[in-house]
């Protein structure tokens, strides 16, 4: 296996009112291709910031970032905005599925933005949502869906453009106990059918279910135990 | 997409979009109502003196028509001189003034008219008989209403009143032979004309052979321009006034009035702007999230901008269409209060709907639309993503 994510000394901070916090502190690691990591870690331990950096929808302080071979810690505003739409597929905890749209538009979306042509953006809304568990709800917008089935859908406009990567931010962390379970049934699916994911998770079912676990504390990451996964 | 996202952004709210579209259809109602009063009164104004197909206007020297009492003398020999000047195809002499019709116990003064019927530019005839004779006399509505008088009906007119003889000066009897529509005068003016020979006899020596007014049309082919200069270079003695010419008096007169209709216009477009920038400023800060989130998946911030700009292109697109309605609308009615205004005349009007114009309003709120679109479009496009998702987050 080849790593499709090189993380090395990653450094953010934020600057407060009484000065600057650091939110990650010279993380490094390694994700390989068709692996699944969950990061965990108390709040406020970094993990959502280096989401949004693993993302491209921020960019570090110090230290390099590459994935899929693209150095995304130097690209410039609308490179890595080109670079998200191909290469990233992001699921968030609120699902934030467009309330206006169908689930099925809400999946065309990205693959509109990447101008494929319409015939194909339908046939893959058709796979993705058929994917997903949701063949019969094509047409139902977000309020009519439950929120595993938002949170499905979610996972279907991620995938869409067949991204290197696919982000996930607390996936789990609007859904019930027994929704929760199926979520990361279809996370298990997908990974086991070829799906590179990192995800950001309080929740344990969801992190041992991962086939690695990175933990965090105070920005850095802390030295893995057996527990966490061959190779961390 | 992002054409259907912004269509869909504004029926999120259809209450607040409705009120949206109807201030800026008022916006664009006063827009187009100050477009067509600033260029309907120059255009309407060579209408309206063309509307007998007489381009020349001669006066005494120096003095505008029917600017002061001032008159031409020698009237009959310069129009024969005008007649015979190459390019010229009809001159039609009128004479102005004053003159009481005693009803009953009271006086009706009327402005009254002398000229030749059969080359009058000033009338038309709505019912009745022309100016058969020396004896007969057209009249307006208002000054049949005034007297009472119908077809028929005999009448004494006197020009003036000498105080010191305690006597009328002039009067003549008459017989009202139609009712006519006088163009160059209010409708609420009491108007009377006769024949020109007539209301000059009835003048005494001080109006002996004099006329007011020369109304010249020229032929089909000539330049009146060239006519004018013609005549003024024959005739010192008169002031030529060409329509080319008195469109720019007009318009130095009025200047005010399109100097006003420029700022109400220019007032109505700014709110216009601000309404639109303000609803989808709104619109975009409460669509933070959503905002953040096409950009983390990556939408690019030109279709954000594309998105934003359509919903400001939307909304002044329909508001201006409706605006052009309503425009419409207020353009009549406000053209019936002026119209009542002391000394309009009655073929005059103030608001003359032009395409062109209504383009042009168009065009400026299309326009201001895409202005109004651009300020939230670069708070939409510039949005920080991953700080937009973390306070979403939180709330």
């Amino acid at each position: 296996m080849s790593a499709i994510v090189e993380v090395r000394n990653l450094a953010r901070d934020y600057s407060m009112g009484s000065g600057a916090v650091h939110a990650l502190r010279g993380v490094t690691f390694d994700v390989e291709e068709g692996e699944w990591v969950a990061i965990v870690g108390p709040s406020g331990c970094g993990k959502s910031t280096l989401l949004n950096l693993l993302g491209a929808v921020d960019t570090p302080d110090a230290g390099s970032l590459t994935i899929a071979g693209e150095r995304i810690d130097r690209m410039s505003d609308s490179a890595a905005t080109a670079f998200r739409l191909r290469r990233i597929g992001f699921v968030f905890q609120r699902f934030y599925l467009m309330p206006a749209l169908s689930a099925a538009e809400n999946v065309e979306l990205p693959m509109a933005e990447a101008k494929l042509p319409k015939k194909a953006r339908r046939q893959r809304v058709q796979e993705l949502l058929g994917y997903v568990g949701l063949a019969g709800r094509i047409d139902h917008r977000p309020s009519q869906l439950s929120g595993g089935e938002q949170q499905r859908v979610a996972i279907a406009r991620a995938l869409a453009n067949r991204p290197a990567l696919l982000l996930a931010d607390e996936p789990t962390g609007e859904l019930d106990a027994a929704t929760g379970l199926e979520m990361i049934e279809l996370f298990r699916r997908l990974n086991r059918d070829g799906t590179t994911i990192v995800v950001v998770t309080h929740d344990a079912q969801m992190a041992g279910a991962a086939t690695r676990r990175i933990r965090m504390r105070d920005g850095a990451i802390v030295p893995p135990s057996m527990s966490d996964g061959v190779g961390a | 997409m992002p054409f259907r996202l912004a269509f869909l952004a504004l029926f999120r709210h259809p209450a607040r979009t409705l009120l949206a579209l109807l201030g800026i259809a008022v916006s664009a109602a006063l827009l187009l109502d100050m477009v067509m009063l600033a260029t309907g009164m120059k255009e309407n104004f060579q209408g309206f003196l063309m509307l007998r197909g007489y381009q020349l206007r001669v006066a005494p020297k120096g003095t505008l028509p029917f600017d002061s009492d001032a008159t031409i003398d020698s009237a009959t020999m310069l129009v024969r001189d005008i007649a015979k000047l190459q390019g010229v195809a009809a001159v039609s002499p009128v004479l102005g003034g004053q003159s009481q019709a005693v009803v009953r116990d009271s006086t009706v003064t009327s402005f009254t008219l002398g000229l030749d019927p059969a080359v009058q530019g000033d009338y038309e005839l709505l019912r009745g008989a022309d100016l058969t004779d020396s004896t007969s006399l057209v009249a307006n509505e208002r000054w049949v209403e005034l007297t009472r008088h119908a077809i028929g009906d005999s009448v004494t007119l006197a020009v003036g009143y000498d105080p010191q003889l305690r006597t009328v000066i002039g009067q003549r009897t008459f017989v009202v032979r139609g009712v006519v529509r006088f163009f160059y005068m209010s409708t609420s003016q009491a108007t009377v004309a006769m024949r020109l020979p007539v209301l000059q006899a009835m003048g005494g020596p001080t109006r002996h052979d004099r006329v007011s007014l020369l109304m010249v049309k020229a032929a089909g082919g000539s330049d009146p321009e060239a006519v004018r200069a013609t005549i003024e270079r024959e005739h010192s003695r008169v002031s030529v006034l060409s329509l080319e010419g008195a469109t720019v008096q007009v318009e130095q007169r009025l200047a005010y009035f399109r100097q006003l209709a420029l700022v109400l216009g220019s007032i109505s477009l700014a709110v216009g702007v601000l309404l639109v920038t303000t609803l989808i400023t709104i619109g975009v800060n409460e669509r933070a999230g959503e905002i953040a989130v096409l950009r983390a998946i990556g939408v690019a911030k030109q279709s954000i901008v594309l998105q934003v700009v359509t919903e400001g292109l939307v909304l002044s697109g329909v508001g201006a269409l409706t605006g052009l309605l309503v425009g419409l609308v207020t353009a009549q009615w406000l053209e019936r209060i002026l119209a009542d205004f002391p000394g309009m005349p009655a073929t005059f009007h103030f608001f003359v709907f032009q395409a062109y114009d209504a383009g042009i309003a168009l065009g400026m709120l299309t326009l201001s639309g895409i202005l109004a679109g651009l300020y939230p479009a670069w708070r939409a496009s510039s949005l920080p993503i991953a700080g937009t998702l973390r306070r979403e987050a939180v709330a």
